[in-house]
This record gives structure tokens, sequence and C-alpha cells, in this order.
């Protein structure tokens, strides 16, 4: 979806300030944002990219105004009554208005060490990658109004394969219902003056992964 | 807005009442053992952390056939240290002619397993939306210039691959050992937002 949180190339953000401080949560309500994420994946109702998903789907104006961290909360909170492990009645009351249901699996304290190392997105593929490095491709010029990881500011443009990354799963058919869909994922380089015009930094290229359904010869 | 914890209600803004109600219901639920999100936050407060990325790189100074592993299989090199890593890792070397810089655009993809948990700056809107326009710029924000010939390539992490810059290794620091060496290894220089410290202002 053409969303606010596909910020390539806006302008009036401000500057970019470094930290205040170093430490990881600047308050315990977003340490335990974070660590509920992290647990509730267990229940496996659904994974990152419809998290993702859950979040770019909030009222612009909610995404632009909200912390880091409120973020994760409006999207879990839509999560979890979308994939009815809780009631919006629930939410409102603050407790729990029924019995749980039963969910493949509970995160326990024996699962933490495990749980740090992010899984594989790997799939095996279906068909040959369709590019190799070298090639000339031009990002297609889609708008689909659900989840994608096809930022705007490429669309339309011309670049260049630089590396076949693998079959990976695809967010846009994760999130729609589809499936895990596994695509070819490529690293695909931009000349900053194809994507912003004559009076971009000659010295810059830009590269995005992008999954083979975004791409076409150039 | 009514939860039982009426005593501090006022003193609770609307994000912690419905954090607080959230885990209430997903523990009443059976979800969730509150015990393990205790678990949770203190890997992420005490360790994980830009020290993981640091030793790699030190690492890849002092030893080229190390180095090459590195830029070929980055979750491979790094898992033969001893320290599992996720799949889909990928090091980009900075040279005397290029620099790397890694931005998510769409959110905050960022190398947990490597960095720990990314700093407020890179999750920021200003970084998020200027870093594909206008690195130097963004560069210049926290004061760093480079040559007007250093050719900038930005990584944007629009999937599941991860990206963990392999800074310059600074002059002067012949024979180090790879200890000290890790101690000029800062966060900011592993994103691209930065470059290695000098060596008389690392630690001794």
């Amino acid at each position: 979806m053409n969303g606010v949180h596909d910020m390539g190339g806006m302008h009036g953000f401000g500057k970019v300030e470094p930290d205040a401080d170093e430490h990881p949560f600047h308050a315990s309500w977003e340490a335990r944002v974070l660590a509920m994420q992290r647990a509730i994946r267990a229940a496996r109702a659904w994974n990152i990219d419809m998290s993702r998903d859950a979040i770019e789907r909030q009222q612009p104006r909610r995404y632009l105004a909200a912390s880091y961290y409120e973020r994760w909360l409006m999207g879990t909170e839509t999560n979890v009554v979308e994939k009815g492990l809780v009631g919006s009645d629930e939410l409102a009351a603050g407790h729990a208005l029924r019995r749980g249901k039963s969910v493949p699996h509970v995160m326990t304290k024996g699962d933490l060490g495990e749980s740090f190392t992010r899984g594989s997105f790997s799939r095996p593929p279906s068909h040959e990658a369709r590019f190799k490095p070298g090639n000339r491709v031009r990002a297609r010029n889609i708008n689909p109004p659900t989840h994608t990881r096809l930022p705007r500011y490429v669309r339309s443009h011309e670049g260049v394969i630089e590396a076949v990354r693998g079959c990976h799963v695809f967010p846009d058919s994760v999130t729609t219902g589809r499936g895990e869909d596994p695509q070819w994922l490529y690293t695909v380089v931009f000349k900053a003056c194809d994507l912003w015009g004559p009076a971009a930094d000659p010295t810059l290229t830009v590269s995005i992964e992008a999954f083979e359904p975004y791409l076409e010869p150039a | 807005m009514h939860t039982e914890h009426d005593h501090d209600h006022s003193e609770l803004s609307d994000v912690q009442l419905r954090v607080r109600a959230l885990e209430t219901i997903l523990t009443e639920k059976g979800y969730i053992d509150p015990a393990v999100l205790d678990g949770i936050i203190e890997h992420y407060e005490t360790k994980t952390g830009p020290h993981i990325g640091a030793r790699a790189i030190a690492r890849a100074w002092v030893d080229p056939q190390f180095k090459a592993a590195l830029l070929e299989d980055a979750t491979k090199a790094i898992a033969s240290l001893g320290i599992p890593v996720g799949d889909h890792l990928i090091a980009v070397e900075n040279t005397p002619e290029r620099h790397n810089m890694v931005v998510c655009t769409l959110c905050s993809c960022y190398p947990w397993d490597v960095l720990g948990l990314p700093p407020v700056w890179y999750k920021s809107m200003p970084y998020r939306s200027r870093a594909v326009m206008d690195p130097r710029g963004v560069l210049g924000d926290f004061g760093i210039t480079l040559p007007a010939a250093t050719q900038i390539r930005v990584w944007d992490s629009t999937a599941e691959t991860r990206f963990l810059v392999v800074p310059q290794r600074p002059a002067g620091t012949e024979g180090w050992s790879e200890e000290r060496l890790a101690t000029l290894v800062t966060r900011d220089c592993m994103i691209g937002m930065g470059l290695a410290r000098a060596p008389e202002k690392g630690a001794a």
C-alpha cells in the first residue's frame, strides 16, 4: 500500500539526531511491548510480514504521531484481534472475558536460547531464477492497496541485478492469505540520478532487495 | 478506561495502560508467560549488542581468510566464531573508494543478531526518509564528511536479508590485538553512519 511508512525520498522530517542515551529501552513499557511481540510468535497466529502489515494499516496520522514501540503496540493489538486470539471487548475491558483459544505452543524459558537467532526465510524454488547478475531490469509500476516491500521511489525505474539472494517467503502473498508463495529475491542497484534526477549525488547508488514479481526485463 | 490498578491510574499514560492491559489479557488467556517476557528483556538489555559485530570486524581486520569468508557468507563466518547468527546476513566492505550505508526505509529492519536493538535514530523518520536520497547530508548530521570522490552505496533493507558494514581499519593500528581493535569498532560504523574510531580515542 502507498502508505506513510514508505518514506524513502520524502522531505521535511528534519535532521537525524544522535540518541541521548544508549539504553535499548527508554521506558519499561517499551521492553514489555517488544517481549510480548516476541513471545506471542510461539502461537504461530501471524508472521513478521503480518506484523509489519498491521502497523502500516494504522491511520496515517496515528502512524506519524506514534513512537516506535507505540506502533508495535498498535500492530500487536490489531493482530491479536484479527487473528481471533483476543476480543476487542477484552482490550477495552483490560482483562480476559473468555478462556484462551488452544495455540500450537506457548513460549517457555527453555525456548529462550534459540528464540534469539532468526529463522530462515529461504524456501525451495518452484522455478529457475528469471534474472542473473548483470541483467538490466525495471521495477514494475505497481500500486497494490495491500502490503508490499517494493518502495515507491524505485517504481518505473531501471536498475541492474547485482546478486541473487535465494528464494524467500513472499510478503505480498503472506499478508493477503495466499500463503508463503516463495519468490526469488535479488539485490537491484539503481543510480541516484535515475531515481532523483539530474541534481542527485553523482557518487550515489541505492540498492533494494527485490522479489522477482516486482521486476521486469528492461 | 478501567483497570484493576486504580491506585496509580492517574500516573499512567494511555499507552502504559494499553500495554498493561494487553499483557494481562495475553497472560490470563494462557498465550504468554510474564517470566518469559522478563527473560527476553534481559537478553536485549544485557547479552546482545554491537560488541558481537565488533568482534567479527576485528577478526576480519587481522585475518584476511576470515574477511574473505565473512564477505562470502557472513552468517556462516560468524557462526564459525561460536556466535549463532540467523540466515541471510550479508557483510559489505568499506574501502577508500566506496562507503556503504544501511537503512530500512519501510520499517526498521536491522541485523539484531550482531548489533542488538537498533538505536532510535536508525528507526527515525529523518533517517528513513533521507538516507536513500541524501546520505552525505545525513552523515553531515553526525559530523562526518566523506571525500567528494568516494562512491556511496546505500542498502535499503526491504526483505529479510540483513547488512553489516565492514568499516575500514584505522591507520596507526598495526600490530594491535583483536581485542584492542574491537574497541575501535562502533555500532554506528557497522551501519555505515560513521567511521571506526581513530586509535588515540580507543580504549588502551
